[in-house]
């Protein structure tokens, strides 16, 4: 790439170019790491490219808590209406596509037509979940078969705060599959991006802050996912983690810290580049992951 | 008594940059105010830097666990809704005795009811140093004939309760009928007998500070062994300047006539960490003296909640969520 995304590129040489800072997005609003710790975004060419804002433990807290906050509203609205803001996402993805294809080849290296690609898949799959908003309860719950006067039902309903530590190196379309199924079932979500892509996980803050999606049902913080995984498998107000690629430790640890409240832990195995954006990594059985079942009894023929 | 804290915003000038109450506002006599009350006129600006200074106190972990204790021991654990019942009340009282299952954690200072559920609390926190106050004089917004206002001040007092929460008449204060506020808190204290009176000032409908320091001065000087910031029915609620503000003139009113009087910062304050903001807030105007129960007061119910999950944190090391805790 000859351009810059942060802008020195056709600019007469004695101009400071105004570079951007890319900032965590938590509670709606865009901010700096209460630690002042910062990330450096270097292109594939190991050249700096931009700063990052490096989440901290109490950004991750503070996350939560915005999560927490925004459950409510964010799950109690109606199935079609969600699925209305994850479309309207998309569409906000879209109008980003140029500045996305640009941020892959600077940070990822792929060549144009690979670019649009990824970014083709990315807006198709969030439209493919937003389709999944209405639809999932009927092909997961159901009507149970019982032999006494009653109507059995059991329905799905979102699990809560639900953290998800998307994929090491797996450019957009890691974050949009790591976050999209527990979305798409009514959790409040805070999206874990790695020390490696910050920029293209906090790009994908702007786009949500743009889209209709309420303040705090999604937060993404960029840093580093090791620092950070201990410290949300022992937070109590978090009621289920997704771990995308983590490896076998990571999920060791997971899985013992997550005891302490019994959160869900959903692992998702690693996979490659490609794997990640082929149609066997959406599903919505991947959103029964992040869900609790309700069965409700009611008296029938009285 | 203790002599008040030096260390108050007036004498840290390289601190604050001004001192808010008595510094070079206090040589502002404006003439407004009724026979021997003087007018100061509080510097907003300083006011509200210096109440942003309490907040950017580095507390660490040990002093934490002293600070949550301390907070817990100052709480008036609240219930002023129209949809009060006994059993709201009791349960209340039994949280008030026994916060958490740590046996570390003290009980609270105070419940505070309306006053038909005075005799009731009473029953329940029989025993116990808890004590029961009561919003009196039609809470929240006072607009009730004097006798009456009087009447249920004497009548709440004889159900039993320690402490008697009164409103003034804002209407009459911003009228500028300052004489007859006055009056009306002599009256009440008067009713009150053995009981303490806390006046509630109600600062968010009093504007300006100004009329939070002139109605602060008011009430000490009609005998409020407390001064209040809100019924919490009004946003805003208590605020840092505001309290800020109070203590000033708590401060000067000892210094003048050597009475203390307590301060009851009630209404938004719901995390621990605004918490010991205030805690640091009497500490650096009014110092250790008035850092007791008997002396400072926070009127709160979400607030011990909060208190009880920091301190689970601190046990646990683990961030603690709102659903292990009893909601009331």
């Amino acid at each position: 790439m000859s351009t810059n995304h942060n802008g020195s590129a056709g600019q007469s040489s004695d101009r400071e170019p105004v570079r951007k800072t890319y900032k965590l997005y938590v509670g709606g609003a865009f901010v700096r790491s209460e630690s002042g710790y910062a990330l450096r975004q270097n292109d594939v060419n190991g050249a700096f490219f931009a700063n990052c804002a490096k989440a901290s433990r109490k950004d991750l807290r503070d996350a939560i808590g915005a999560a927490r906050t925004a459950f409510g509203g964010w799950s109690t609205r109606s199935a079609f209406n969600r699925s209305q803001i994850l479309f309207r996402l998309a569409e906000m993805i879209e109008g980003r596509r140029a500045t996305f294809v640009e941020l892959l080849g600077s940070l990822c290296g792929r060549d144009r037509a690979a670019a649009e690609r990824e970014v083709s898949t990315v807006i198709d799959r969030v439209f493919w979940y937003a389709g999944w908003c209405d639809k999932f309860t009927q092909i997961l719950g159901g009507v149970n078969p019982i032999a006494s006067p009653y109507n059995n039902f059991t329905v799905a309903e979102p699990t809560g705060v639900v953290v998800l530590l998307a994929p090491r190196s797996a450019g957009l379309i890691g974050l949009v599959t790591a976050l999209l199924p527990a979305l798409a079932a009514g959790n409040a979500c805070v999206l874990v991006a790695d020390d490696d892509l910050p920029v293209i996980a906090l790009e994908l803050g702007e786009a949500l802050a743009t889209s209709d999606v309420p303040a705090g049902a999604v937060n993404v913080l960029s840093g580093t996912t090791s620092e950070l995984l201990p410290h949300a498998a022992d937070h109590m107000d978090v009621n289920a983690i997704g771990s995308f690629g983590r490896g076998a430790d990571d999920e060791r640890e997971l899985g013992q810290r997550a005891a302490s409240n019994i959160k869900r832990v959903a692992v998702f195995a690693a996979r490659s580049h490609d794997e990640w954006c082929d149609a066997s990594a959406q599903s919505p059985y991947f959103v029964e992951r992040f869900v609790e079942w309700k069965t409700s009894w009611h008296p029938v023929g009285v | 008594m203790n002599q008040p804290s030096k260390n108050s915003s007036s004498g840290q000038s390289s601190d604050s940059g001004a001192g808010s109450g008595n510094g070079a506002g206090a040589s502002h006599r404006t003439g407004r105010a009724p026979a021997g009350l003087p007018a100061i006129t509080v510097d907003a600006r300083a006011v509200e830097a210096r109440a942003a200074r309490f907040t950017r106190r580095s507390i660490k972990n040990e002093a934490k666990r002293a600070a949550l204790a301390a907070a817990m021991s100052m709480v008036d654990l609240t219930t002023l809704e129209g949809m009060d019942t006994p059993g709201k009340v009791e349960r209340l009282c039994r949280k008030a005795l026994q916060p958490g299952l740590d046996p570390r954690l003290p009980r609270v200072a105070a419940v505070c009811v309306y006053p038909t559920f005075v005799a009731h609390a009473r029953q329940v926190l029989e025993g116990s140093d808890v004590r029961v106050a009561a919003v009196a004089t039609a809470f929240p917004s006072g607009q009730s004939f004097l006798d009456v206002r009087l009447d249920e001040t004497r009548r709440t007092v004889d159900a039993g309760a320690h402490e008697i929460d009164m409103v003034i008449d804002r209407g009459a204060f911003l009228a500028g009928d300052h004489a007859r506020v006055f009056d009306e808190i002599a009256a009440t204290k008067e009713a009150c007998g053995a009981a303490h009176l806390k006046v509630i000032l109600e600062t968010g409908e009093l504007s300006t500070y100004d009329n939070v320091r002139t109605a602060s001065d008011l009430a000490m000087r009609a005998g409020a062994d407390f001064i209040k910031t809100s019924t919490g029915k009004i946003a805003p609620a208590s605020t840092m300047p505001v309290c800020l503000v109070m203590a000033e003139a708590i401060r000067d009113h000892y210094r003048a006539t050597g009475v203390q009087v307590g301060l009851k910062a009630a209404g938004g304050i719901r995390t621990s960490k605004q918490a010991w903001h205030y805690l640091v807030l009497i500490k650096e105007t009014l110092g250790d003296a008035w850092l007791t129960p008997d002396w400072f007061r926070i009127g709160a119910s979400s607030l011990v909640n909060d208190l009880l999950l920091q301190w689970e944190r601190l046990d646990t090391g683990r961030y603690q969520s709102a659903v292990y805790f009893s909601n009331d």
